[in-house]
């Protein structure tokens, strides 16, 4: 829906600041940024993750006593969806070289390579082969490619002092020399990267960057990376194997403790399915359909953290999962758009975020930590600062039109394709008009143990992309997931392929893990124990549920 | 309006939708997607990113007493009154499976891989059918002229949601035909990025080792110090070849 009458008035407050931003951007001034050794303040203060009561202990499994989110800490203390003593292990269904549990950019990319190696790979996903966070992230991807002005060197600092000077250094050291392969493994699948005529990448900062490396396609980046690798997966049809609408529920391990499949349950037809593989890759993506704190999400639908259950009863220990990304700008108007992500990529090319007021408050290119708790402070009662929205909420504008004026007419429609289609579809014109925006929960920092290689504590099981942790530290920076699931799913896909090879003869199927994890979940003595993975988010609505005298529910669903 | 309306309790405007030819009664604030679940379905098919971009949840809807089809999707399209929808969640379609490596960036390769991309008759019912405003029928006559670079860049948008082949009198699958010439345009078609081959090598020598394992090692008041001291920011208006002044870490 277009503005109403309120917020037109309030956007006028908004264009008349607007000239004079645009001047000091021209001349290099920017609205100082929080000195390092001061982000911790406002991050205590503001930040989500800080918040009373948000964090709370694990009581089971390897990671006893870690404290995390409990909308998480909620699914790692239930039992498994199905009672393991059900599931006969002597009729396998599906024997594969290697089972990869997701069809994301990690997944796919996992697929192509081990597929190259000479694996015969199975992919098993919740949704259609693409429905993941890779899907849908639009700002960029990051690689210090440019010779001219930055290296590794440079990325890894950056990526560093982002994740506040936590993250597992031999990760981000892979991360960032593997980086400009992945750009050139991706432009020679043929990726459309936004280039100038004689081939030089287009670029842009990011949040926490000190040189321009953001690489881009439209701004729809995560999309055409997605599609193309979706696009190779499916010329591979001699090697790999999709399996749509088939997510996993349990991990299989082999009596020598080895990872050896896992049971997948049919959506459709409602039966589980048992795969028996040489090696499983786990890169079922993120969680933020937990809505953490009854945020509003950026995340896809299937966005449930199923990974991180199946690998935690299976034994694998999680890290980085006591904090949690907000995205600073989801939006917050029109209510049908509400926790939409708008792309880093328009504060990377010059809007500022400022108040009801027209003011800048903060520095648009801080970390994403950083950002969206001064955009949570100024919305606060102690500010006061933020602009009511129609439903009751609060924001800040992003001033978007500013990028026209700084770069050229016509600057926004080419660079922000998708946005200008969504909201013309709104009747908002962001060429013409702020967006008003909100921090929106985006992305799981943390998540399962992994080496450089990929590799888990357990022989044969191995993870890539949003579900591993590590890599971000306590905070990720734009540009560095899209990264992320190329560089490690390409490097899972290669440790499995070459892992396959040499496992020798495998022990018995066994789900003995999963027995032994119920029991340690029922001496929690919870009134009323959940059920795990969720699969799928509960949106339904709860009059109709009330209704539905016949419906068994396991979870959230049927 | 249903009855639902006139109680001053929900301040929601509630209409009627038709749902498969079922009537729901559905806040009018409401995407269809919502819509749905509102009314009692848990969606399984038919949704993914819930943001506009995987194109899962392709839907076609009329009016009734209006000839017109209308197309949409779920997550983005929000109720109107008396609309009666199906959502088409999957439609079969043909792909071509191709080497990438051995092929030709040519309007002659694109007909080699599907052979009725020549049998497009122009009706534009794709066109018409795209929830994301893209001229399906020129980037198709660009694809049949052999212009792979003009098919690549109008398709740019396109979500791969289905709905125009399902509308294709012709029986094409314009979504694919349409990711082959992105595809080849983008590695034949675009230069290569010097840039990217140089820094690749560089670090395949090894350039970056002793740097990099120096600062891993750094403890953390060093990194910080490394961290606050070492990286000149790039001003964001500067131009593509702008050069820091310290050189000793390129």
């Amino acid at each position: 829906m277009p503005y109403t009458a309120e917020l037109k008035k309030l956007i006028k407050t908004v264009e008349s600041t607007r000239a004079v931003r645009v001047e000091r951007k021209k001349r290099g001034e920017e609205f100082p940024a929080i000195p390092v050794d001061q982000r911790s303040d406002i991050l205590q203060k503001f930040h989500p993750d800080y918040r009373e009561g948000n964090r709370k202990e694990i009581r089971v499994g390897p990671s006893k006593g870690y404290a995390i989110s409990k909308e998480i800490v909620t699914l790692l203390e239930a039992k498994s969806r199905v009672d393991p003593a059900k599931i006969d292990l002597s009729e396998v269904d599906i024997e594969t070289d290697i089972l990869v549990l997701g069809g994301g950019g990690a997944g796919n990319a996992a697929a192509i390579i081990a597929s190259e190696r000479g694996a015969k790979v199975l992919v098993a996903t919740k949704l259609r082969n693409g429905d993941a966070n890779t899907m849908m992230a639009e700002g960029g991807i990051q690689g210090a490619d440019k010779t001219w002005k930055d290296s590794p060197y440079y990325h890894y600092l950056d990526v560093l002092g982002g994740g506040h000077f936590s993250n597992n250094p031999e990760l981000v050291y892979t991360l960032v020399t593997e980086a400009p392969k992945v750009l050139s493994w991706l432009e020679k699948l043929g990726t459309m990267f936004t280039k100038y005529p004689d081939g030089t990448m287009r670029s842009l900062h990011g949040g926490g960057t000190c040189r321009k490396r953001m690489h881009y396609a439209g701004d729809i980046t995560g999309a055409e990376i997605m599609r193309t690798l979706r696009d190779e997966t499916r010329n591979k049809r001699d090697k790999i194997t999709v399996l749509e609408f088939a997510p996993a529920v349990e991990l299989l391990l082999d009596t020598d403790g080895r990872c050896a499949g896992a049971v997948l349950y049919n959506l459709e037809t409602e039966e589980y399915i048992i795969v028996k593989a040489k090696a499983v890759v786990i890169a079922t993506g993120g969680s933020g359909r937990l809505h953490i704190q009854n945020f509003m999400t950026t995340n896809h639908y299937g966005a449930t953290g199923d990974g991180l259950v199946l690998a935690y009863r299976a034994g694998v220990p999680l890290c980085f999962l006591h904090t949690v990304q907000y995205h600073p700008t989801g939006a917050v108007f029109p209510e049908q758009a509400e926790g939409l992500l708008i792309t880093e990529k328009v504060r990377g090319a010059g809007a500022n975020v400022v108040n009801i007021h027209g003011e800048q408050f903060v520095f648009e290119r801080e970390p994403r930590d950083v950002e969206a708790a001064a955009i949570i402070r100024e919305c606060s009662e102690e500010r006061g600062n933020g602009v009511p929205t129609p439903t009751g909420k609060f924001g800040v504008w992003l001033d978007s039109p500013m990028i026209d004026m700084l770069e050229g007419e016509g600057t926004i429609k080419r660079e922000f394709p998708g946005k200008t289609i969504l909201f013309n579809r709104y009747g908002i014109d962001i060429s013409r008009d702020p967006m008003l925006i909100y921090p929106t929960l985006h992305y799981q920092n943390g998540g399962l143990e992994i080496n450089s290689d990929c590799e888990t504590n357990i022989p044969g099981l191995f993870a890539a992309g949003e579900v591993a942790g590590g890599i971000h530290g306590e905070n990720r920076l734009m540009g560095n997931s899209l990264l992320d699931v190329c560089v490690f799913g390409r490097i899972a896909g290669k440790t499995a392929a070459n892992y396959v090879k040499n496992i020798g003869k495998q022990g018995k199927l066994s789900i003995d893990h999963v027995k032994k994890y119920n029991k340690e979940v029922a001496t929690l003595k919870q009134a009323d124990t959940p059920v795990s993975p969720m699969v799928l988010p509960d949106y339904s609505n709860p009059d109709v549920r009330k209704r539905q005298l016949t419906s068994n529910y396991v979870g959230t669903i049927r | 309006m249903s009855e639902k309306s006139q109680s001053t309790n929900p301040p929601a405007e509630i209409v009627p939708i038709y749902i498969l030819g079922k009537r729901y009664d559905v806040p009018a604030s409401l995407t269809i997607q919502k819509a749905m679940e509102y009314a009692g379905y848990q969606l399984i098919r038919g949704c993914g990113c819930r943001g506009g971009i995987c194109g899962a949840c392709g839907t076609i809807y009329r009016f009734p007493n209006d000839s017109r089809l209308h197309f949409g999707l779920a997550c983005q399209t929000v109720v109107e009154p008396n609309m009666y929808l199906t959502q088409i969640p999957f439609f079969p379609g043909n792909k071509a499976v191709y080497d990438i490596e051995a092929i030709e960036p040519t309007g002659v390769e694109i007909v080699r891989q599907y052979p009725e991309v020549v049998k497009c008759m122009g009706c534009n019912a794709c066109t018409e059918s795209c929830p994301m405003d893209i001229k399906v029928m020129e980037y198709m006559s660009a694809a049949i002229n052999g212009d792979v670079k003009r098919t690549a860049e109008l398709s740019f948008d396109c979500v791969m949601c289905g709905l125009c082949s399902s509308r294709c009198p012709a029986e094409e699958v314009q979504y694919n035909i349409a990711i082959l010439a992105r595809r080849l345009n983008a590695k034949y078609l675009t230069p290569k990025a010097k840039h990217l081959e140089d820094r690749v090598k560089q670090i395949d020598e090894g350039r970056y080792e002793v740097m990099l394992r120096d600062v891993m090692k750094a403890d953390p008041a060093e990194l910080r110090r490394l961290y606050i001291e070492t990286r000149q920011m790039e001003p964001a208006m500067a131009d593509e070849m702008w050069e820091p002044e310290d050189k000793r870490f390129l």
